[in-house]
């Protein structure tokens, strides 16, 4: 007859058997069991935050740069209504999260009894799935099962609510492992067959307007994703593009890499996406800010699409040869029988896809991240600029809020390696990046960590800052302050004739005594020409720190696609934008 | 250039509407089903009918039928999605009209009327294999089996004899012969 245990301390050994070193949460009521068991288990830390959707987004962050499931600890009623955003986002992103949230007493539920919120009701469609456990022997499977929900096929958030009565009740502990196993769930069943593969490479070489187009998935299938990623371009000597997410996973600044695709991507990413006779799908799930108008998305092309994820294929648009495979999977076999069959592919078919790399140098002319620098003012796209420069000798990781500064974020810092970009991209959430940095610099201890922000997104969750304090992590708040909540302005200018309805934020808090009354270390830049002093300065310093660099108002962020307009319809800088606006005003 | 007002892409082309009959096998727990509405609500989907119940008691299978419309675009997410539901073991999908598929819903009806009108009733439903549930004087609760359009078409004359209350399932499906769904 095994030990009996307490739900509290099932928990804690489920945790440990998964080998989780630490949980981001908010004690509460309904948790109080569990918050109780804690200090039994010495290789399990708690980060406590300040706000659970800040506990949730640094569960994020850590997962996002570790590889690891992130796991969340809160409390009934508002504590999980607060992580609703963090689990949404996760959803979106397909982040591995585990949240465990306390519930009222079996005998209470429905009774609307205090701090009760139906949380299984609530995160049903924003998480992989949910639990409620209603009986104390249960509760090791549903962990386990939850851990394995949450990283295996795509990956994605999962909660486990618990009743503060089965926290205390005594039951038995199994270790279970691979419960799912054949069954569907997203996850990948699928062996790629050779017949697969051998259209795969016929495609590649029938091609001459190829392009790849990678996403998150390859971040998300871990770093050897990245290294086959890298050996598959160099073999076949074919561009390649990446959407927001995809960030790292192919260097930056190889020649090869034509930037980032999309609504804000590049001239040469978006056009050659749109002229392509052959797109290379992986990893990525067509997107609306990345097609456009889906109608006419890259018309001439045969299109490849690999996914781990079978909803995601056909979902926004139709392609030619669909692979449902983890992306490292595919891209070993896909190279080994590349390899056997095409020796000196490269070479020899330098000639077919010159011409194609001919008219991508022409697009790139066009350098349409090119921005109208200033003595005067700072901009905030040299800002990012310079923050990069004098970054990219160490190993750094770069979180985002939302807005143009994740944007000119995205565009201007380049990225050699997966999993030093973290940024909310599906949900779009403003105040992620700085609860976010705190995540990753728990999991990259010694390493610099900075979240580029935008004034507005930061103001969401600045409370996180008191947790950066106390668990001494020297985060950098990177903040791009314009006053405005800069993306809304931007499309306020362009599309609604400069009526800049509630987009200005009166009364901002003065950054540097902010900084100093959490305890950190405040900065401000004003002019371009102390910029360099400062950035040197802020990353001198081991601690956290609040820069408050102070950028041009009205700067907006281009290249744009217009929406509705497909990718070979950019707006490429202010020139063009100004005919936009008198246009408007003909029509006002 | 045009200017559109939005952030987001305006709609493209939209494809033919089918109805389809989708069958999934789950397990039978607590929220399964509210995950299954969730899915068609939370996605735009729609539900025209949906039967329910357990068919297996020793591994708690439920079996539930959905009749749903789209084109075959959202057709294949449904089948998709619902496949990705951690509850979900196997889903079956049928075009309506489909030969080697058997589809029924039951209705009950309530008519007022003195003998003569209920014995119109009943030969109204000769052929929708009616059983007389209750009977009194003044009333009959009849039973019918048939297709959904035999059914409305059914309500619909036996409005006119004293119908006071219709109660209908949705669409339960099997396969034709040996053959079953996979």
């Amino acid at each position: 007859m095994p030990k009996l245990l307490s739900g509290a301390e099932i928990v804690f050994k489920a945790l440990e058997d998964q080998k989780v070193e630490y949980i981001f949460g908010y004690p509460g009521g309904a948790v109080l069991p569990i918050y109780d068991e804690l200090k039994n288990h010495k290789s399990i830390k708690h980060i406590l935050a300040r706000h659970e959707q800040g506990a949730g987004h640094s569960a994020e962050g850590y997962a996002r740069s570790s590889g690891k499931p992130g796991v969340l600890l809160v409390t009934s009623g508002p504590g999980a209504t607060n992580a609703v955003t963090a689990l949404t986002d996760a959803y979106m992103d397909s982040i591995p999260l585990v949240c465990i949230s306390g519930q009222v007493p079996t005998h209470l539920i429905g009774t609307d009894a205090f701090q009760e919120c139906d949380t299984t009701g609530i995160t049903r469609p924003c998480t992989k799935h949910n639990w409620l456990v209603k009986d104390v022997n249960d509760l090791s499977k549903i962990l386990h099962l939850a851990f394995e929900v949450a990283t295996t096929g795509r990956p994605g958030p999962v909660l486990v609510d618990i009743p503060k009565d089965i926290q205390f009740k005594k039951g038995k502990y199994k270790f279970f492992k691979n419960t799912l196993r054949k069954k569907l769930n997203g996850k990948a069943t699928h062996k790629i067959s050779n017949s697969e593969l051998d259209k795969f490479i016929h495609l590649i070489k029938k091609s001459s307007k190829p392009i790849f187009y990678t996403g998150g998935g390859v971040i998300n299938s871990g770093p050897e994703a990245s290294k086959y990623l890298r050996e598959l371009v160099s073999l076949t000597g074919f561009p390649i593009t990446s959407t927001l997410q995809g960030l790292g996973a192919y260097p930056g600044d190889d020649p090869q890499f034509l930037g980032m695709l999309g609504m804000h991507g590049t001239y040469e990413a978006n056009n050659a996406m749109h002229d392509c006779d052959l797109m290379i799908n992986i990893g990525a799930r067509f997107d609306d800010r990345i097609t456009g108008k889906v109608d006419e998305f890259s018309p001439g092309s045969k299109k490849i699409h690999v996914d781990i994820d079978p909803s995601s294929i056909g979902k926004n648009i139709k392609v030619d040869l669909a692979i449902i495979s983890d992306v490292t999977e595919l891209l070993k076999s896909l190279i080994k029988r590349f390899k056997e069959k095409n020796k000196n592919f490269l070479s020899s078919n330098k000639q077919k896809t010159s011409k194609w790399w001919e008219q991508i140098e022409k697009w790139r002319e066009k350098k349409s991240l090119n921005f109208i620098n200033s003595d005067k003012i700072i901009k905030p796209q040299h800002a990012v600029q310079r923050l990069y420069e004098l970054t990219k000798n160490q190993d750094t990781f770069i979180t985002t809020e939302v807005g143009q500064h994740q944007m000119w974020a995205a565009q201007h810092y380049k990225f050699n390696k997966p999993n030093r970009w973290m940024t909310s991209g599906g949900l779009g959430t403003m105040g992620y990046g700085l609860p976010a940095a705190i995540g990753v610099q728990i999991a990259n201890p010694g390493k610099l960590v900075v979240d580029i922000a935008g004034e507005a997104s930061v103001l969401m969750t600045m409370q996180e800052m008191s947790t950066a304090v106390q668990y001494r992590l020297p985060i950098k708040i990177f903040i791009l302050n314009n006053e405005y909540m800069g993306m809304v302005r931007q499309w306020q200018e362009l599309l609604h004739e400069k009526n800049y309805s509630e987009s200005y934020t009166a009364a901002l808090p003065d950054f540097v005594k902010l900084a100093e009354s959490y305890g950190c270390v405040g900065i401000r830049a004003k002019t371009p020409s102390e910029l360099d002093k400062k950035i040197k300065e802020m990353i001198s310093i081991d601690r956290p720190v609040i820069f408050d660099c102070v950028v041009d108002k009205a700067e907006n962020c281009f290249p744009m696609i217009p929406s509705g307009k497909p990718h070979n319809q950019m707006i490429l800088g202010p020139e063009e934008e100004e005919e936009i606006s008198d246009e408007g005003k003909v029509l006002v | 250039m045009a200017k559109s007002k939005s952030a987001y892409s305006i709609p493209g082309k939209i494809g033919k509407i089918e109805r389809h009959i989708i069958v999934v096998w789950v397990d039978n727990e607590a929220g399964v089903l509210a995950r299954i509405a969730g899915l068609f609500s939370g996605r735009g989907y729609n539900i025209e009918s949906l039967a329910v119940a357990e068919v297996d008691k020793k591994k708690h299978i439920s079996r539930i039928t959905i009749v749903t419309e789209g084109t075959p675009q959202v057709i294949e997410q449904i089948n998709l999605q619902l496949k990705k539901l951690v509850p979900v073991h196997k889903v079956a999908d049928f075009k309506r009209g489909e030969k080697d598929i058997l589809f029924r819903e039951l209705a009950m009806f309530k008519i007022l009327g003195n003998t003569k009108k209920i014995e119109k009733v009943k030969k109204i439903c000769k052929n929708f294999n009616p059983v007389i549930l209750d009977k009194t004087k003044k009333s009959i609760v009849i039973q019918v089996t048939a297709l959904r359009a035999e059914i409305d078409k059914l309500a619909l004359d036996l409005k006119s004899l004293g119908l006071i209350s219709t109660s209908r399932t949705g669409a339960v499906a099997m396969t034709k012969g040996s053959k079953t769904f996979s």
